[in-house]
């Protein structure tokens, strides 16, 4: 039998192998240059902002020298009462954890529902107006690359001290993260059922829900779930201006040298973030798996 | 020699392939016709163990190729090569990386990942796709061709799989006439010069019976027929067909649009 492809004679082949890599050069002299210039851009900011490797290696035990100073002395023979001495303001901080979630949970459902609603129009293939889509750009990157802390400064002094400042700077900065991420979801959609509904006489508004939104959604719901998972993080840090939550708690400990404070709170936080991880985790894969199901 | 035992496939409460037995010498060129949703692209796919039978057994040349597993299995998928109804082609690569998507089952995994493939490997793409004219477009980002051009480019990537068996899914169901033809012809040239055993879902009677020289017919998941195409006789069709069977013999729009009443209304719902 003989082979399923008979090979060409070589000089042919040269030929037309040669042919394919003329035109396949621009592309890979691109990626060549680009990578060259990639590296020449790390070195450069390494030595323009004295990032040096030296210092890091003389003082890097310093960091894992200040969290050993903050644990607390546990044996094993008192061991019930060292921990509830190391936790001894558990109730007051499960409140205060509890406040920093509800912070984050409000936050981003407000933010998710901005994100929501400014992605559609910073999304070009939607929308006809390229004035729109840099306008909603723009307003989207102000709401992102402003810190949330900054935001939550300026409305403590608007607002006065409480959770409601810490709210409103974790909705604006979660409006211009996931508006982003929103609209680079809507740009990627498949193109055809848009032409579909807009063939059928629909206006912009219907275009968007029932060409748009049923492509994007999943995608919308993992983002908006990491984004979740992120606020707790950053909520945990809004009591540092005073905008409520565990915050308080924890740059007081920090400031006073309460070392075993700043051990029993940080842990407390990573055991909240790890278990929101896996809530979130089993949301997104049950709505994945009813997806799947259809 | 391709023997399929009492395969049977089953999707929740759905079976799609039920107790399907029949054996291809090699060389063959058979067609599977049948109403769309009777299983036969369950029956390609399982062939291929892209769907995993429930149960039942594939048989090839005394290989048991239910029972395959990682590297076997995979270069059991590369001799037995798929072609799609859509093409299944990576749209956003070139036409040539396409076609030596075809060599992955033969080529290490660091390599193919860099995109360093050997002389030989990319000698028989070159050759593949010059065999179809379509060397031309070799640097061309492959959702940029056309349908009857992008089905080209997946019969020389499964050509260059150096297949046994090609099982060919609906492979003319989104190309015109003239496209058909050529899609079509690749596949005979392919079974007549080269040995290569090609299965084939159609589902137009006339070009099932042009081209094969064997027909299954397929039912509900079963198997019902089974034979030379002038075997099937109109009654035979009319039954695998049901409603449908009109529409599949052959009877085109350019025959005479007086001849065809109106449809009630709701026919269509029918």
């Amino acid at each position: 039998m003989p082979a399923a492809v008979p090979k060409l004679p070589d000089d042919q082949l040269d030929a037309l192998a040669a042919a394919y890599a003329g035109a396949t050069a621009a592309k890979r002299r691109h990626v060549f240059i680009g990578g060259i210039l990639l590296v020449l851009a790390v070195v450069l900011a390494a030595w323009s902002s004295e990032v040096s490797i030296t210092k890091f290696s003389e003082n890097v035990w310093r960091f894992p020298a200040y969290f050993a100073g903050t644990i607390p002395s546990i044996s094993l023979a008192t061991f019930s009462a060292d921990v509830a001495e190391w936790l001894w303001g558990i109730k007051r901080w499960l409140r205060l954890l509890g406040d920093t979630i509800l912070i984050t949970y409000l936050g981003t459902l407000a933010g998710a529902i901005g994100g929501f609603v400014l992605c559609f129009l910073a999304s070009a293939n939607l929308v006809r107006s390229p004035a729109i889509v840099f306008v909603t750009r723009r307003t989207l990157e102000f709401c992102r690359t402003v810190p949330e802390i900054v935001f939550a400064l300026i409305f403590v002094l608007a607002f006065g001290l409480g959770p409601l400042p810490g709210v409103l700077a974790i909705a604006l900065h979660t409006t211009g993260a996931l508006g982003k991420l929103f609209a680079e979801v809507v740009e990627n959609i498949d193109n055809k059922p848009v032409e579909g509904v807009i063939a059928s006489g629909g206006n912009w508004f219907q275009v968007v829900r029932f060409a748009a939104l049923p492509q994007v959604l999943s995608n919308f719901v993992s983002y908006a779930l990491l984004r979740f998972e992120i606020n707790v993080r950053g909520a945990a840090v809004m009591g540092f201006v005073g905008a409520g939550g565990i915050g308080q708690d924890l740059i007081e400990a920090v400031r006073k040298f309460y070392y075993t404070d700043v051990s029993a709170i940080l842990m407390l936080i990573v055991i909240t973030v790890m278990v929101i991880d896996l809530v979130t985790e089993r949301v997104r894969h049950r709505l994945i798996g009813m997806e799947s199901d259809r | 020699m391709l023997q399929v035992e009492g395969l049977t496939c089953r999707f929740g409460a759905k079976t799609a392939v039920d107790q399907a037995t029949f054996s291809v010498e090699r060389g063959g060129f058979i067609g599977v016709i049948g109403r769309s949703g009777a299983g036969k692209s369950t029956l390609l796919r399982s062939i291929n163990r892209l769907v995993e039978p429930s149960e039942g057994r594939v048989m090839f040349e005394g290989i048991d190729v239910t029972a395959l597993k990682g590297n076997d299995l995979r270069r059991w998928r590369a001799r037995s090569a798929m072609i799609f109804q859509q093409f299944n082609l990576v749209g956003r690569l070139d036409v040539l990386s396409n076609v030596l998507m075809g060599r992955l089952a033969e080529v290490s995994t660091w390599r193919s990942l860099l995109q360093i493939w050997p002389d030989k490997d990319k000698a028989i793409a070159i050759s593949a796709l010059e065999q179809f004219d379509m060397m031309a477009v070799a640097a061309q980002r492959a959702d940029s061709l056309s349908g009857g051009q992008q089905q080209r480019v997946a019969i020389a990537r499964a050509l260059v799989q150096e297949p046994d068996v090609i099982l060919a899914d609906e492979p003319i169901a989104s190309l015109d006439p003239r496209n058909t033809r050529i899609v079509m012809d690749a596949l005979l040239r392919i079974n007549k010069h080269f040995g290569i055993t090609v299965i084939c879902n159609l589902h137009s009677l006339d070009l099932a019976r042009t081209y094969c020289d064997r027909l299954l017919g397929m039912s509900a998941g079963r198997i019902v027929f089974d034979g030379v195409p002038a075997a099937l006789t109109d009654r035979i069709a009319r039954e695998l067909y049901d409603l449908e069977a009109g529409e599949v013999m052959g009877t085109s729009p350019e025959q005479g649009i007086d001849g065809v009443a109106v449809p009630a209304l709701g026919a269509a719902m029918a």
